[in-house]
């Protein structure tokens, strides 16, 4: 048993182990050119040479995003309120809002680089309109599904809409709240990386972008696997802030296990 | 009878112009401290009486009066429960109970300070349902049984002169449901609050309420009246007692009548 738990709590890690050992082995076998698919231990060479310069871009990058995530926040959740606290206000912004959600975020990037040029503000108003949706959605979602009966039971003793929101909705959509922030900072960091790739001199998408036209293949790699551990960081942050802040809802099963 | 303490005179309500009434040309009168039950097929509108005593909603033809005054709006002098528990889970059992004080004044605007008091008090009302050290836990680590009793206590702690129950038993097994009976017995011994129950279960009418008012199919009209004139305090062995049968058969009968009209 001890055995098996022990597998299963390192097996992400054997996975990974397992997909670079037969990567490199694939790059070494075939020949493979670095310019094409470069191997794990070229990226590497690559990580260790440029280190300082990926890390300026990386930091670059992290705080764009991490702005446009803070802004979609805030505006996922007020906006999460006032739909999910009206119906009028509901039926008047969700339709508009899908159909904002819906357009490519990328074909967006352009029209922010013409208001307020190259550079971080695309990066981070293109992180928060990526994310901000999910938040609101999820926020709305648990302050609509209230149980009419237990509003009732407010409701009798005279207790106010406000009340109702702040003592029932805004918890209830705490679990939703959090879920959505590990689905929204993800998704920040896909919007500031795909701006900074359009139209930026700095952040990890600019590093990549110019490292791809000088065909610097392991660069290019080494700034992938940068993005995916900051955006992978980021999520386990919000996973353990959603165990601790929501613990209920998964009904303790994470406090006692 | 003027002394009424709630009274309802002649009441139509319907939720909207396409469905017709809820319920129909429904009057009664209920005494202060009186317990009575309300029985009748799905969807009779009982549910929505109790919504009209409550002052939730507004009646479309005649008036529910409590206390003397015209109902106009929510009462705050009633405690409700329903079938479902409905606890907030992310607050302990005591959070949970304290609820209603948050709201309701005059506790509501001192419920900071006085929160120690408040909480005794609380304490109080889940001893005496059996909730003696549960204080603390969170509503999914307790039973089905044990979810509805805090519901009641929530329902009481604010101590409200009219309760009212909307099938409050209809999800536990039978056992845990006679039990239920007695703490709320009990309870309404002790405190002598006016009850309305609403349930499916005869058995559970005749044993708790004084009076027992059967309903007809929606539209709800009030087809019977019958005074349970069992002598209190009721012991669970009366239900096995050939009176209490005698009056459970005699509204089965009414109800049998209605299913097939």
């Amino acid at each position: 048993m001890a055995k098996q738990r022990r597998l299963e709590k390192y097996s992400s890690w054997i996975v990974l182990a397992a997909i670079l050992v037969i990567w490199e082995l694939i790059c070494r076998v075939f020949h493979v050119s670095d310019f094409i698919f470069p191997a794990p231990s070229a990226i590497l060479v690559s990580l260790r040479q440029y280190a300082g310069p990926i890390t300026q871009h990386a930091l670059q990058t992290f705080w764009s995003t991490m702005a446009g995530f803070a802004l979609g926040v805030a505006v996922g959740m007020l906006l999460g309120f006032l739909v999910g606290s009206s119906r009028l206000m509901y039926t008047a912004l969700y339709p508009l809002m899908v159909g904002f959600n819906s357009i490519p975020k990328s074909a967006f990037v352009p029209v922010l680089v013409v208001w307020f040029g190259i550079g971080t503000v695309p990066a981070v108003l293109t992180a928060f309109v990526i994310c901000f949706f999910p938040i609101t959605v999820n926020v709305a979602t648990g302050l609509a599904t209230i149980e009419p009966e237990l509003e009732d039971v407010l409701r009798a003793l005279g207790a106010n809409r406000m009340d109702v929101l702040i003592k029932v909705g805004l918890p209830r959509s705490m679990p939703y709240f959090f879920a959505s922030l590990k689905v929204a900072i993800t998704l920040a960091f896909v919007g500031s990386v795909v701006s900074e790739t359009i139209a930026a001199n700095e952040g990890i998408g600019y590093l990549m972008m110019s490292a791809g036209s000088q065909m610097r293949m392991p660069l290019v790699f080494a700034g992938l696997i940068v993005i995916s551990i900051m955006a992978m960081a980021m999520y386990a942050v919000f996973a353990v802030l959603e165990r601790r802040m929501t613990g209920w809802a998964t009904r303790g099963m994470d406090a006692r296990a | 009878m003027a002394d009424a303490f709630v009274e309802v005179d002649d009441v139509d309500l319907a939720y909207d112009e396409v469905s017709g009434n809820a319920i129909e040309d429904v009057s009664l009168s209920m005494q202060e401290h009186e317990f009575i039950a309300m029985v009748g097929p799905s969807g009779c509108g009982k549910s929505t009486f109790m919504k009209l005593c409550s002052g939730l909603r507004r009646p479309n033809k005649g008036h529910v009066t409590v206390e003397g005054r015209d109902v106009s709006g929510p009462l705050k002098i009633v405690g409700m429960a329903f079938q479902n528990a409905t606890l907030l889970p992310w607050r302990t059992t005591l959070d949970n109970v304290l609820l209603p004080l948050e709201i309701v004044q005059p506790y509501r605007s001192n419920f900071k300070q006085k929160r120690e008091e408040y909480a005794e008090r609380a304490k109080a009302l889940l001893r005496s349902v059996g909730l003696d050290g549960y204080e603390d836990r969170f509503p999914w680590e307790l039973s089905g049984g044990m979810q509805q009793r805090v519901s009641i206590c929530r329902a009481l702690v604010h101590e409200p002169k009219l309760l009212l129950l909307d099938e409050p038993f209809a999800s536990l097994d039978a056992f845990t449901r006679e039990e239920l009976w007695c703490i709320l017995r009990d309870l309404w011994m002790l405190k002598r609050f006016t009850v309305v129950l609403v349930t499916h279960d005869l058995r559970e009418a005749t044993f708790l309420a004084d009076t027992v008012y059967v309903m007809s199919k929606r539209p709800g009209k009030i087809l019977a009246k019958r005074s349970i004139d069992l002598p209190r305090p009721r012991e669970l062995e009366v239900t096995y007692s050939d009176k209490f049968a005698g009056i459970v058969l005699e509204l089965r009968e009414h109800i049998g009548r209605i299913r097939k009209a």
